[in-house]
This record gives structure tokens, C-alpha cells and sequence, in this order.
């Protein structure tokens, strides 16, 4: 009978490829992974257990928290660029090329149209003071929310020939008229489908 | 040992300079625990940070030139979901003045509210079967919002609609008389 041998195995494995492996992954995740910005004002989305996720293109944002103020933001720089261009010529205005620059990285703003110059000309830890943005007009008188949406729209179609879509993203505590007032306001404009913007309930 | 060997042999021993052999692979363990511990981090927190959505389709408006045209729909298939001020909500069925049931307190969790849909659901097509539809007609559950109720309670209740998966529901305006359930 032959007698069987025990191989002795190294203890210690090889670490290398493994190591080159983590980092390279590491590396990605760290290149992809988008900052969060800084927001206007805190927002506490209410909870739902929808697990849609928000499309991340052709997306305008109003936020509506801090008592009915109103926030408004487009997801892509080029439509807020034109989107700016079309509420210039709305209201006679006119915006440099450093203007429009600076507020294409804007993520949202929520100012009347006449402090926008002011506003863009802050930096953007200014910018993100308390009661600096008071929120964009948008009762009956001064419907100025109506006038950005229609301006959003437009320069969507233009620039990427598709539909805008529209999320709003209200406060768990903001009252119901509030809500129901921007809701309106998109209707009124035919834009009768929109997203409203949850948190993850653990459930 | 403990003495620097600054290389001149020189007198001494005379003997030979050995250099001491290194081991030429590095331990690697550690490094790739925190390695793998960092990607765990960036992979949970990016598909975490992405927000949520809920659909929502509300009808078409219409022409404000020309007269609304009520559409009437049955009794027995209308739940009315009334939200309050202060996270109160009630419910009836049928029509305010007449109710079939109720109206009757809820509270916006699993025990009530959901059981609630999850039981009309089933006893709404129920009660409607026809010889024309035997499966009957669906629920139609008609939330009003109060002027005090807030955006969560909205979402709560919508919440419920998905989970429920009622397939006809609408956010329409409140009446007087819903909100007299409220007190004043």
C-alpha cells in the first residue's frame, strides 16, 4: 500500500489580487458617487413603501416646505440654462454669459424673479442662509411659479425633445392647501401626472 | 543585535557582511478588510440616496368654459376617507346625508385604515354582483383633504391606496358637511 501524503498548504494566501480588486472598486464607487447638495431648507419627505425611484432626467423639482415657500429646480444644466433665457425674456431681463454660468450649478432656487440677480450673484454658502430665498411668488396677484413651470417646459422640449416631468417634494408637515395649490397650478397647465416625492418607510 | 551594521568590516571579525534577507511579501489582510469595508459604505449610501416617488395622476380639468358634468357613481362602491385637522380621519359609505355606514373614527395604521380597504375590497365587488357582472364593480375609495390636514396624512393615505392596490381612487375637494364632522 502506497502510504498517502498530507500536502502541507500555506497558511498564508496571497493578498494581492484581492487588494487590487477592493480598491479598484473602491475607486468607482468613489468617482460615481454623486454629493449630496446642500439644501435650501431641510425637507422631511413623508414615508411610503412605493420602491419606485425618482427618474434622475427630464425632471423639475418644487419643493414646498418651511410654511408654503416654494423652491423650484431643474435636474439638468443645460434646460436651466435656456429655462433662465426664457424667463429673461418673460420679464425683460437679461443675464450674462457668467449669469447663466453660475446659475446652470444651481441644484434650486426660490426667489422672485427681480432678486434673481442678487441671488446669483452670492456664493453658495450665502446662498444657503437662513431667509435669504423666501420662496417663489405664486398666489393669484404675482403667479410667478406658473411662469417658470411654462418656461421649464419649453426649454426642455427645446433642448431635449422630450416631456418635463414634475416632482413634488413637500414637507410631511406642510398643510394640505399648500400642497393642493401647486397642484393647481400644474393643472392648470395640463400637466396632470406628476411625482410626489417619499422617504423609505422600514416596514 | 541592537547594533547598526554601518557596512566597513574593517578589523573585527573579519568575517563576511550578510545582508539580513527581507521578506518580500507584505501582509495584505487588513488592508483589504478596509478595503472592502469602504466599498460596502459607497455602495449602500449611492442606491440609498435616491428618492422615492409616488404617481400620481389627477384628471384632466377640462374646459373652464363649459359646465362640469357631474358623474354619478353608486353608493355602495363610494368609501369616503375624510382627513381632519390634528391626524384625525374618519370614513362613510354611500353619501353623507344617507350613509350606508359609519361615519366612524380611523386612525391612520395597519390595524385600521388598511383592514378597513383590505375588507371593502373584498366585500364591495361582493355586494354589487349582478347577473349582468358576476365578478360586481370595483371599490371607489374618494379622499377629501380638510384645510388643516397635512401633506403626510396625504401620503399616508395614498400610501395605503398602493398597498391596498384599489384601483379607482380620487383626491377631490371637501364639502361643507365633510367638514362639519370635524366640529365646527
Amino acid at each position: 500500500m502506497a502510504k498517502v501524503k498530507m500536502s502541507k498548504k500555506a497558511t498564508a494566501v496571497d493578498m494581492t489580487a484581492m487588494c487590487d480588486v477592493a480598491f479598484l472598486l473602491l475607486t468607482f464607487f468613489i468617482l460615481t458617487a454623486t454629493a449630496k447638495q446642500p439644501e435650501i431648507v431641510p425637507v422631511e419627505t413623508p414615508a411610503s413603501t412605493v420602491q419606485v425611484k425618482l427618474p434622475d432626467t427630464d425632471l423639475a423639482i418644487i419643493t414646498i416646505a418651511d410654511g408654503g415657500k416654494v423652491f423650484f429646480g431643474v435636474k439638468a444644466a443645460d434646460v436651466r440654462i435656456k429655462t433662465l433665457e426664457l424667463i429673461g425674456e418673460e420679464y425683460n431681463l437679461s443675464f450674462t454669459d457668467e449669469e447663466k454660468k453660475r446659475f446652470s450649478l444651481m441644484e434650486e432656487f426660490g426667489v422672485p424673479v427681480n432678486q434673481l440677480n442678487g441671488l446669483i450673484k452670492l456664493s453658495s454658502t450665502d446662498r444657503n442662509k437662513e431667509g435669504v430665498q423666501t420662496g417663489i411668488p405664486h398666489d393669484s396677484l404675482d403667479n410667478q411659479l406658473t411662469v417658470w413651470v411654462k418656461a421649464a417646459r419649453n426649454a426642455n422640449a427645446e433642448v431635449n425633445e422630450k416631456q418635463l416631468n414634475f416632482a413634488i417634494k413637500g414637507d410631511a408637515k406642510e398643510q394640505y392647501p399648500e400642497i393642493k395649490k401647486i397642484i393647481d397650478i400644474l393643472q392648470d397647465q395640463k400637466v396632470n401626472k406628476f411625482n410626489l416625492v417619499t422617504g423609505l418607510r422600514g416596514e | 543585535m541592537a547594533q547598526l551594521d554601518t557596512g566597513d568590516s574593517k578589523g573585527g571579525k573579519g568575517g563576511k557582511v550578510r545582508s539580513k534577507k527581507q521578506n518580500s511579501s507584505v501582509d495584505l489582510t487588513a488592508m483589504v478588510d478596509l478595503a472592502f469595508l469602504l466599498i460596502t459604505f459607497f455602495m449602500l449610501t449611492t442606491s440609498l440616496s435616491k428618492p422615492q416617488s409616488m404617481d400620481l395622476a389627477m384628471p384632466d380639468k377640462g374646459d373652464k368654459n363649459k359646465p362640469e358634468e357631474d358623474i354619478l357613481i353608486s353608493e355602495e362602491r363610494t368609501l369616503n376617507l375624510v382627513l381632519g385637522p390634528k391626524d384625525e380621519l374618519k370614513y362613510y359609505m354611500g353619501q353623507l346625508a344617507s350613509p350606508k355606514e359609519g361615519p366612524k373614527d380611523l386612525t391612520y395604521t395597519k390595524e385600521s385604515l388598511r383592514k378597513l380597504i383590505l375588507d371593502k375590497i373584498q366585500s364591495v365587488p361582493l355586494a354589487t354582483r349582478t347577473a349582468a357582472k358576476p365578478n360586481g364593480e370595483p371599490l371607489i375609495v374618494l379622499i377629501k383633504a380638510s384645510k388643516e390636514s397635512t401633506y403626510k396624512n396625504l401620503v399616508d393615505v395614498l400610501d395605503e391606496m398602493a398597498i391596498g392596490k384599489v384601483k379607482v381612487y380620487a383626491i377631490v375637494d371637501i364639502t361643507k358637511e365633510d367638514n362639519q364632522l370635524f366640529g365646527e
